[in-house]
């Protein structure tokens, strides 16, 4: 059911966990759907310096969010925001069409945390 | 390796498939053949058929072949409906049954025919005054899962039973998960239908019963040669029939104990891990193969998938193992939140499963636990709520 690249990022995930005092914090999903992520950044020079992920949800949901952080680490901020779930999806090899929606959970969460470190910016 | 998913299907004993070789080497007549051949695999199927209508305390000729377990509740469900039209248009059935009986439900509900989901208790046990409540004058039918296949619940039948015969409403079973774990027994328990299947007890794939007592009015399923007393036509399905037969014969007590013991193992030794709760039943109330779990802060996808890189098969009765999204019906009916439902997992075993595999899993599934926690926003997320 499942790409090689889909197992790999699964089992291994990269860059797991919570970036202490984050410039900017995503959190996206719903517990009725079973999938919640929650994505940290570090920004430094415009550029994404760190990013972490933490997610409850399936498999599809972990390798989501993990390739995530890999498309995403040392980009600008005006490159990732343009990361799509499509650009996750295929960097995985694809994925199953009943669980796209994890990329698109996924690529949310980033923009969600790119517009609240923006928000701070302005608001700080 | 462990395979902890037996509720899924179940390997198949040596002495079943010694059984059946014969009747696909030698004996392969057709059953409806007058010729020595024929009749030679005619005699095979009887005494195949005596077996099973021995096992429930039915006669053999209100033993039905059919495919599997699908086809059973298929057949009962429309047969009866089609059957009985001038008597009513109502059926009752519950909300925890498995998708066969619940879609056929709601496919006869789209040709005019009204269906009652009855309500479970948190153990997933029928309350006798919702049955009672719900059956109507047009009520036709009664329908429901002997032991639950997500959550094991086995129902109390001689009660619901006594109640549809009471008010002289047919009752059906789905005994595919409970057959030969548990009593079954046509008239102690007032069944007027009962669904079995073969290969959830190590016999082959493909080959199930359908009891129908004697008067029951039903309308045939495969028109064609007549075969089944003309309810269910098409050449007999020998081999799997004595492949079934025999895996009837072989099921014992001593099994059932064996696997409740490992059951209970299992159980005690997942609730060590904090923060998880048994989903169904204790004790003699529950199949004697089937542990359900809900796991908080995780998703049962990830708990099965890492699991199965470990070499240990699981099931989950989660949104993500099946096409739709939702969590599990059952584990919403006995009153689950979606998350719980989503973070539960199922483990079945069979008498073939050994102590080293209950071993393994005990060692590995903690671990597997703790490392999704550790991934999972959840465990703040709630609490902020």
């Amino acid at each position: 059911m499942y790409s090689e690249q889909v197992m790999q990022h699964f089992k291994n995930p990269h860059n797991m966990g919570e970036i202490e005092n984050p410039d900017g914090v995503g959190e996206i999903g719903n517990l009725r759907c079973g999938d919640v992520m929650k994505i940290t950044i570090k920004v430094k020079d415009n550029k994404i310096e760190d990013i972490k992920f933490k997610t409850f949800g399936c498999i599809a949901a972990i390798a989501t969010t993990s390739m995530l952080t890999e498309l995403a680490k040392g980009k600008t901020l005006e490159e990732a925001e343009k990361l799509t779930n499509k650009d996750i999806a295929e960097e995985l090899k694809g994925l199953p069409p009943i669980k796209m929606h994890c990329s698109v959970l996924a690529a949310n969460a980033l923009k969600k945390a790119i517009e609240n470190y923006k928000k701070k910016l302005t608001s700080g | 390796m462990a395979y902890l998913d037996s509720g899924a299907t179940t390997i198949v004993d040596p002495e079943v498939i010694k059984a059946m070789l014969p009747y696909f080497t030698e004996k392969y007549g057709n059953a409806s053949s007058s010729h020595i051949k024929g009749q030679e695999a005619k005699m095979a199927l009887n005494e195949a058929r005596h077996i099973i209508a021995r096992s429930i305390g039915a006669k053999d000729e209100e033993i039905i072949f059919t495919s599997g377990g699908t086809e059973a509740n298929n057949f009962t469900l429309k047969g009866i409906a089609f059957a009985n039209k001038a008597r009513g248009n109502h059926i009752i059935t519950t909300k925890i049954e498995h998708d066969c009986v619940l879609n056929s439900c709601r496919w006869l509900e789209t040709q005019g025919f009204e269906v009652t989901y009855l309500d479970v208790d948190e153990q997933g046990f029928v309350r006798t005054e919702d049955l009672e409540k719900a059956i109507r004058p047009e009520t036709i039918l009664f329908s429901v899962i002997h032991g639950n296949n997500e959550i094991g619940t086995i129902q109390d039948l001689a009660t619901l039973g006594a109640i549809c015969k009471k008010h002289k409403i047919y009752f059906h079973t789905d005994a595919c998960q409970s057959y030969t774990k548990t009593e079954l027994n046509v008239n102690k328990q007032n069944l007027d239908l009962v669904t079995l299947n073969s290969h959830k007890i190590h016999g082959p794939r493909g080959v199930g019963a359908l009891y129908i007592r004697k008067d029951v009015k039903i309308t045939p399923l495969l028109h064609g040669g007549g075969q089944e007393f003309g309810l269910r036509s098409g050449t007999d399905n020998v081999a799997g029939a004595i492949g079934f037969a025999k895996a009837v014969k072989l099921a014992n007590k001593d099994h059932v104990e064996y696997m409740t013991k490992l059951r209970d193992k299992l159980i005690e030794g997942i609730l060590k891990i904090p923060d998880t709760r048994l989903n169904g039943p204790k004790g003699d109330k529950r199949l004697s193969n089937n542990i359900n779990v809900a796991f908080k802060y995780v998703e049962g996808e990830s708990i099965g998938g890492y699991l199965d890189a470990e070499g240990i098969n699981t099931s989950t009765g989660s949104a993500c193992s099946s096409p739709k999204l939702e969590p599990s019906h059952v584990l919403l009916a006995i009153g689950l939140k979606p998350e719980e439902a989503h973070g539960s997992l199922r483990l079945t075993i069979s008498r073939f499963t050994t102590e080293q595999e209950i071993n393994k899993v005990l060692e590995t599934l903690p671990k597997v636990i703790e490392k999704l926690r550790k991934m999972s926003p959840l465990v703040k997320f709630i609490k902020r709520l």
